[in-house]
């Protein structure tokens, strides 16, 4: 990871009354995996939009390499899209498809517009289709290939041009989740290869996590947080991104001294500090740094509400006190048992109160939350003008 | 059941013999070696011969044709950027514009063709009333402007550009909005984007459009009518004064022939859409 390549500053953009992005900072290094992650309409694709030049935002400035931006079009940057459903040309076979940036002519620095010759363009089209492993596909017709293939043909489309930064929005959204995974090492495998910037947009948590050497979480036009995806998880900065990267429990809290806070009238010893004493706090506990031990032994005692077999663990709803926390375990303990917990103090984060606090990261209506996360597979990205409904 | 179906089908044939009766006649009495439009005196190709070689409607059909190519030319390429203009409005614009450019398709062609004379009539008499000023106080001269040719293709090109809008703003609705930026992504300027993405896009749309304006300049008769002035005559007004004269034999054949280009031209537009229908369906 090296030098910084690409700077947001102060970037605000509103469309009519309605603000989009408001006050993104964030800058992007040299040839790292960068994620932007939220729900839609968290303002993540606006804000690629903004690099890739297509949207120029209402205040604040955008940097490449040290130079403003903002008034250079698309076509004059050194930076291609792999766009959400590909938007591969359907009058193109494949082959075309990838040449297509390369057969523009390029003005050089005497303002003499230059083509590329034939067979630099046969010879760079080809080494793609090595690259995204479609040799042999090059004659087929866009409308002939699986998604999986389309969208390999989009990869090597921006690709071929040499960008120095590839941005990729939500680009494995409409694949199915088994080539979901495979994409998701292929794109790993060719950053890597190819030594350049990318800029990827989900709202996949996992995804994010698995790809990124560093994760940007918005939400509401704002960035929540950035850091690398162990930072993102371990230490959320507030319930927003606790309850958006994974599984929380966001308990109510009040910090009583450096490394002790106090959950339902109990003192937890935790790894946290720096709060005032007495200070209220958001409590993040994750699922599975939770004990269970027999009841009499546990630091808290409740009863199970609601078992669920998901292979790996059981997911179980513990009821404590009126507050109903998610607990993965592997030993299965049944409906209306009795049980208690141990956590360690690393398995506590304490958060600041946030205008997200009480929002997230309780249990209760436990059905509707798990019906919702696992439909969380498509959501189209509604936050620009607007799609035209006919 | 069955004798209720049969009912049906009679009334189907009923209402197409009423529809194709006259044609059918027209076509068969164009072929007719007699004078009469009535008694059938032998096959014969003879009225076809006499309408080459009559220059009236020779002119008349040269006539048709220059101002149907040029007003498909210009109307097509202007109803597409209109299009495309419609197009990247925001939508609140849009929809009246839209209901605005409907209106002419829906007008009465009567009402179409007096005011477009109107208007040239009232513009051309402000434009020489200029001209005869001119001339008297500095002696300077311009043309004097009339209905004519000019006037003719004018009509044409206004009444066929909401056909061509009309057949390229659902092929531009069709377009993923992405490949025009996908273009601009891969180092097309706005207007390379035009022509390398959003024109084989939306071919079929311009052509289907193309070819329908071709068909309505064919076939136009009140709007010419009205805007081609006394010396300028298309086919379609050259049969209509034909029949004033003598009622010929002569006008069954011509009327034919134009039956028959239309019909074509038809054809062709439905076969069109008709595959890009089954491309589109083939497509999901």
């Amino acid at each position: 990871m090296s030098k910084e390549l690409i700077r947001l500053a102060n970037c605000t953009m509103a469309f009519d009354d309605e603000v989009v992005l408001d006050n993104i900072n964030l800058y992007i290094k040299d040839k790292e995996f960068l994620t932007l992650l939220g729900p839609s309409g968290c303002g993540k694709t606006t804000t690629l939009r903004i690099i890739g030049g297509f949207q120029t935002p209402t205040s604040g400035d955008v940097f490449f390499d040290g130079v403003r931006i903002n008034a250079v079009p698309p076509h004059k940057r050194a930076i291609n899209t792999v766009f959400q459903k590909y938007a591969l040309f359907p009058h193109l076979n494949v082959y075309e498809n990838i040449a297509f940036g390369l057969r523009i002519p390029k003005v050089d620095g005497k303002g003499k517009k230059v083509k590329l010759p034939e067979e630099e363009i046969h010879q760079r089209v080809m080494e793609m289709l090595e690259v995204v492993n479609l040799r042999g596909f090059e004659k087929r017709h866009i409308t002939q290939l699986s998604g999986g293939q389309q969208q390999r043909v989009a990869i090597a489309r921006a690709l071929v041009n040499k960008p120095k930064v590839l941005l990729l929005d939500e680009p494995l959204g409409a694949l199915d989740l088994k080539l979901r995974k495979d994409m998701q090492n292929e794109l790993k495998r060719i950053q890597k290869a190819m030594e350049i910037t990318f800029i990827y947009v989900t709202h996949d948590q996992e995804e994010a996590l698995a790809m990124s050497d560093t994760v940007v979480v918005m939400d509401a036009g704002k960035i929540q947080q950035i850091g690398t995806p162990e930072d993102i998880y371990n230490e959320p900065k507030n319930a927003f991104v606790a309850d958006f990267i994974g599984e929380s429990n966001i308990i109510d809290g009040i910090m009583r001294a450096d490394g002790v806070v106090e959950i339902f009238n109990r003192k937890f010893q935790c790894l946290d500090g720096g709060f005032a004493k007495d200070e209220p706090v958001d409590v993040v506990i994750r699922p599975e740094d939770v004990d269970i031990v027999p009841e009499d032994q546990g630091q808290l005692k409740g009863t199970v509400t609601n078992v669920t077999f998901k292979g790996m663990q059981y997911d179980i709803i513990v009821d404590f006190y009126g507050f109903k926390w998610l607990i993965q375990t592997t030993d299965l303990s049944p409906v209306g048992s009795r049980i208690g917990i141990k956590i360690d103090p690393d398995g506590i984060h304490v958060m600041k109160k946030s205008q997200y606090s009480g929002m997230f990261g309780d249990y209760s209506s436990y059905s509707e939350e798990y019906e919702e996360i696992s439909d969380a597979s498509f959501d189209p990205e509604e936050d620009q003008e607007g799609g035209d409904e006919e | 059941m069955k004798k209720n179906r049969l009912g049906s089908r009679l009334f189907m044939g009923l209402v197409f013999l009423f529809l194709y009766a006259p044609i059918l006649l027209l076509i068969i009495f164009s072929f007719n070696e007699g004078n009469s439009s009535v008694v059938w005196k032998g096959f014969s190709l003879r009225w076809y011969v006499e309408l080459f070689q009559d220059r009236v409607v020779m002119n008349s059909v040269y006539t048709t044709l220059l101002v149907s190519l040029l007003a498909t030319v210009i109307a097509t390429a202007a109803g597409t950027f209109a299009a495309i203009g419609f197009f990247t409005m925001d939508r609140r614009l849009r929809r009246p514009l839209m209901v605005v450019n409907d209106i002419p398709m829906m007008n009465a062609d009567i009402v179409t063709g007096v005011s477009l004379c109107l208007f040239f009539v009232a513009a051309f008499a402000g434009w020489n009333g200029f001209v005869s000023w001119m001339e008297s106080t500095y002696r300077l001269t311009a043309p004097r402007l009339y209905l004519g040719f000019g006037t003719l293709l004018l009509a044409h090109i206004s009444f066929n550009i909401p056909y061509v809008i009309l057949n390229v703003m659902p092929k531009l609705r069709q377009m993923d909005k992405n490949l025009i930026d996908a273009a601009q992504d891969l180092g097309c300027t706005w207007m390379q984007a035009f022509w390398k993405v959003v024109v084989p896009e939306i071919k079929p749309g311009i052509i289907s459009g193309a070819l329908i304006a071709f068909t309505m300049s064919i076939d136009d008769f009140v709007i010419s009518y009205f805007t081609a002035g006394s010396a300028t005559s298309t086919l379609a007004m050259t049969i209509y004064g034909m029949t004033k004269k003598r009622v010929s034999p002569e006008i069954n054949a011509i009327s034919t022939l134009l039956f028959v280009t239309v019909l074509v031209l038809l054809i062709v537009v439905n076969v069109r859409e008709a595959q890009q229908e089954k491309a589109l369906a083939k497509k999901k």
